[in-house]
């Protein structure tokens, strides 16, 4: 084999390794999930089957795996956005109802449409933040652990937004639910007969923004270099206070963006309904989402179409086969556990090694 | 009077999972683990404890998730010990799981989200003239002494320390770091487990998919309280097992009405809050908490 096709072997594979690594934990998940189908008397074939059609067999398939990923990619941002500064942000949850909550609250006013859509998304990027800021500062002030200050703020948000589903943005004339988006304040359907909505370019957009911002300016610079390593970012002259600020707050819009791109754009409801069906648990899915997107907003936005096509697949899986849709967060949370072992790098390095050996073999 | 033995026998229920799980995470802790992955772990052994008993009996489901709760912390321990795993996202892991397998198994029971463990296999309760208790509050108020006694008074105790607080220190002394820590955390899990099948077998006689309802996580924020001190780990379960019942009792209450049920809901997870921001900084942990040990 000549020199020039060898470094290109060589280099796509380093260059594939965290993308092979989240393929096998993925793969891992999905054969745990199997055995424990298996045990409890699914057929694994048949709901898989029916997941992957659901998911991707048609163009149906496709559109509606993107339009749950879509919310996806803004929560997993929000956790990623913490971990590059160095913190453990589990907050989104609860930051998404606040989001959710404050976009439907355009339905109490009238605007010309388009920017009654643009204020709707400030209004729930706002209170996305607003609800990460405590934690925030507890953290900068006190020292708080922000694991355990934003899980709290979790089942506040969860309880407060309870309360306001059914007693302050209620809909006089439904009840169990909120007053509607109006149409003007909605994203407009990108494709006829799906739910997948324009809001798709709304995440995107987040995404490449952050990513200009993290990876093409001094501020996200400092942000990242904070989170590699805190100490010789100080006497770099980094504020680590201000970089963890900043990175709550841009986390907060994230999340709050995701609850109003749920409201407002995904039919046929258009408001939050009681007992937070839609909303609920789209900030958990999203750090699923952030671990085997790496981190890194492009990476995301792969990772989000995966597990937005397992959600939309696992509804035909439990239609079709009759497997409970719950078995899809069982396997996110056997993928996260997998991604969370470093040795899986050491694995794919013998590999690596292996082949690299082979190839230099056929050289000489 | 009556009100008064009402809350306190309320508030010693509510005590005994956060308590339990406290104090095993304080002994995880002492040897350099942080564990988050403990909300999970009551998740499921509140779920297999149930299945335990059910077909075996009250003892048995106790057993049945206090090894739940082991074989879980040892999955936790491998991957952050050995494996050299990253211990935040094992646990958001563990966590995530746990949700969906505990809802999963829930529907394969038949009813969807909600399980009732019947009478005659729940955890036979003491009675007393004001009212009935359960055996495992007396268990969750000697475990926190026993592991005050080993941490402070047993050369396990030392060593354990010594691992959480200087783990190159301590390879060179000879001593085997992953497995002291492998183990610490073990018995973390195996305490979780013994809360979780408690809330299902002997507390509140049902699993729900949130029936744990973060006492996890309210764990970890007794654990802070506590500074690692395990008497205190018990004050804090306390503490936080008053609030709840507080909670309860208020929502109870006839004429409640005024406030909303939501806020009231609230009140452990502000008073959780408020706590940690009030007493950190006072508190001193571990030097590698968190830190896997790498031999250089």
């Amino acid at each position: 084999m000549n020199e020039p096709n060898r470094k290109l072997i060589t280099r796509t594979l380093t260059g594939l390794n965290p993308a092979l690594e989240s393929v096998l934990a993925g793969i891992l998940g999905l054969i745990v999930g199997a055995i424990l189908m298996y045990i409890w008397g699914y057929n694994p074939w048949k709901a898989y089957w029916a997941l992957f059609r659901g998911a991707y067999g048609d163009s149906y398939g496709i559109a509606s795996s993107i339009a749950r990923g879509v919310p996806l990619v803004l929560t997993a941002l929000t956790f990623s956005i913490g971990v590059r500064a160095g913190m453990f942000n589990i907050g989104a949850e609860g930051q998404v109802y606040m989001g959710a909550l404050a976009a439907v609250t355009v339905g109490y006013f009238t605007l010309p449409p388009g920017l009654h859509l643009i204020v709707g998304l400030i209004f729930a990027m706002l209170a996305g933040a607003a609800w990460s800021l405590i934690p925030a500062i507890l953290k900068i002030t006190r020292g708080v652990s922000e694991v355990i200050s934003t899980i709290m703020f979790n089942w506040i948000g969860h309880f407060l937004a309870f309360y306001l589903v059914a007693n302050v943005l209620v809909d006089p004339l439904r009840g169990q639910r909120t007053i509607a988006v109006p149409p003007s304040a909605r994203f407009p359907i990108l494709i006829r007969g799906t739910d997948l909505s324009y809001s798709v370019f709304a995440a995107v957009a987040f995404a490449l923004v952050i990513y200009f911002l993290l990876w093409h300016t001094a501020t996200g610079y400092e942000v990242r270099a904070a989170g590699l390593n805190p100490t010789a970012a100080k006497y770099g002259g980094i504020k680590s206070k201000r970089t963890m600020l900043l990175s709550f707050i841009l986390g907060g819009f994230g999340a709050g963006l995701a609850g109003a791109t749920i409201v407002m754009g995904n039919p046929p409801t258009y408001a939050v309904i009681s007992g937070l069906p839609q909303i609920a648990n789209a900030g958990f899915d999203g750090m699923a989402v952030a671990m085997v997107g790496r981190n890194h907003p492009i990476g995301i936005l792969i990772a989000a179409v995966f597990f937005g096509g397992l959600t939309a697949g696992g509804r035909t899986m439990q239609i079709t086969a009759g497997v409970p849709l719950e078995m899809v967060r069982v396997v996110e949370g056997v993928i996260v556990l997998t991604m969370s072992i470093p040795e899986l790098v050491r694995i794919f390095r013998i590999i690596r090694r292996g082949i690299q050996k082979i190839l230099r073999r056929e050289a000489t | 009077m009556t009100y008064f033995w009402g809350i306190l026998f309320i508030s010693l229920h509510a005590m005994v999972p956060i308590t339990l799980t406290a104090v095993g995470e304080v002994v995880g802790e002492t040897g350099g683990l942080f564990n988050i992955g403990l909300e999970g772990i009551l998740l499921l052994s509140a779920f297999t404890g149930a299945l335990g008993a059910e077909s075996a009996g009250p003892t048995v489901g106790l057993l049945v998730g206090m090894g739940t709760g082991a074989l879980v912390g040892l999955l936790f321990s491998v991957i952050n010990t050995y494996w050299k795993g990253t211990q935040m996202i094992t646990g958001i892991g563990i966590n995530l799981f746990a949700m969906g397998f505990v809802a999963f198994g829930l529907i394969v029971l038949g009813a969807p989200g909600f399980h009732a463990v019947p009478a005659e296999s729940r955890l036979a309760a003491i009675h007393t003239p004001v009212g009935t208790l359960s055996p495992i509050i007396f268990v969750a108020l000697v475990i926190p002494f026993l592991v005050h006694w080993f941490l402070n008074r047993t050369r396990a105790g030392l060593i354990l320390k010594a691992v959480g607080e200087n783990p190159e220190a301590a390879d060179v002394a000879g001593i085997n770091v992953n497995l002291t820590r492998l183990l610490a955390t073990t018995f973390g899990g195996v305490l979780a487990g013994l809360a979780g099948a408690y809330i299902s077998v002997s507390w509140i006689g049902s699993v729900t998919k949130g029936i744990s309802a973060g006492r996890g996580f309210i764990a970890l924020a007794t654990v802070v309280f506590s500074g690692l001190n395990p008497l205190l780990a018990l004050l804090g379960g306390f503490i936080f097992g008053f609030f709840e019942s507080l909670a309860t009792w208020i929502q109870n209450l006839a004429g409640s009405k005024a406030i909303p049920w939501q806020f009231v809901a609230m009140i452990p997870y502000v008073v959780t809050l408020l706590v940690v921001a009030g007493v950190i900084g006072r508190v001193r942990f571990p030097k590698a908490l968190g830190e896997p040990y790498k031999r250089e």
